[in-house]
């Protein structure tokens, strides 16, 4: 940070009131923060329902009872690994390397699409088993938290081959290194609300 | 166009996710990592195990959570609280403020309103 401006001061002396606009990177990574701070509150009260309605369980079957603690930390493993591939993409991106990119980006795309099939996978077993969202508030509740979240996965991998496509087509263009700095974040965030939904539903059960 | 914010005197302030120093932000995914699965099974164990005093084991959990919230941010957002990450870091200190208010406020009130309804049968004494 020892590079000097036009008034001959190094930067860090400068006011921050004397800067001038921010850069477009920082503004509109800015902006997608906000948008996931917002999305996180949205989560919020998806939790708070499921915390006021996990015990009206209808006579119906309880977590306890439904829940797997080993499927859910593999699925917990999955994302987990993929928010960590994603950062090495993010780096990947960094270096403006296409091919490690790609590679991370596979590697995050599989690993995001197998927590999603294990989700879907214990959902079907579970509406199998009568616990259909339709059977207790308790299960209205776990389907709509852990569906919004599965519904950001989904959405989120869209985005993700969507742009890969940008970058095989485009290059690494300054919009596309920011669309692709926007999805980091959306993909790290969402590993940060599957933290509360395996604590709070899957572990909570008790 | 092209400006970086790491190069740019004129800069106000750090975009989220974007890392310190290159090599420094492999080793930041990894400790992230690390942190991160050791905080994790650390949450299964505690959830099963009998070793810890029952009543306790929520808050323990409630404080894994919170734990690997803060791992996630720190090393994979690469929020700070440095002067460069001022903005980033007040939005997120506003959308735990909101958070915790939506989440306790919900509980709280709809205890309070359970505790105080009365049965059905007494509803429905009431009502003949």
């Amino acid at each position: 940070m020892s590079t000097v401006v036009e008034t001959g001061r190094p930067a860090d002396e400068i006011p921050y009131s004397e800067r001038g606009p921010a850069p477009v990177e920082s503004v509109a990574a800015f902006g997608f923060w906000l948008f996931l701070l917002s999305d996180v509150v949205l989560f919020s009260a998806l939790f708070a329902a499921y915390a006021v309605l996990a015990d009206r369980t209808a006579g119906g079957p309880d977590g306890l009872k439904l829940f797997e603690r080993g499927y859910v930390l593999l699925e917990t493993v999955c994302l987990l690994l993929s928010s960590f591939t994603c950062g090495l993409m993010a780096l990947a991106v960094e270096r403006r390397s296409p091919a490690a990119t790609y590679l991370w980006a596979i590697v995050t795309f599989v690993l995001g699409a197998a927590f999603l099939g294990l989700e879907l996978k214990e959902f079907l077993r579970m509406i199998g088993e009568g616990a259909a969202p339709t059977r207790s508030a308790f299960l209205s509740a776990f389907f709509t938290l852990v569906g919004t979240h599965g519904l950001h996965v989904t959405m989120g991998l869209v985005w993700l081959g969507a742009m890969m496509a940008q970058v095989a087509t485009l290059g690494f263009l300054p919009i596309v290194v920011r669309r692709l700095a926007c999805f980091i974040l959306f993909w790290h965030a969402l590993d940060i609300v599957w933290v509360g939904v395996f604590t709070i539903v899957y572990l909570g059960a008790r | 166009m092209a400006r970086h914010p790491h190069t740019d005197p004129s800069a106000q302030g750090e975009a989220p996710g974007v890392a310190h120093g290159g090599r420094g932000s492999l080793l930041s995914y990894l400790i992230g990592l690390v942190f991160a699965i050791v905080l994790t099974l650390a949450s299964f164990w505690a959830a099963g195990t009998g070793l810890v005093y029952g009543p306790a084991v929520p808050v323990l959990l409630a404080a894994l959570a919170m734990a690997q919230m803060g791992v996630h941010v720190v090393f994979f957002f690469h929020i700070s609280t440095g002067p460069e990450d001022t903005n980033n870091f007040l939005a997120l200190v506003f959308g735990i403020f909101v958070v915790a208010l939506v989440v306790f406020g919900s509980m709280l009130i709809m205890n309070n309103l359970d505790a105080n309804m009365p049965s059905l049968d007494q509803i429905m004494k009431r009502q003949r």
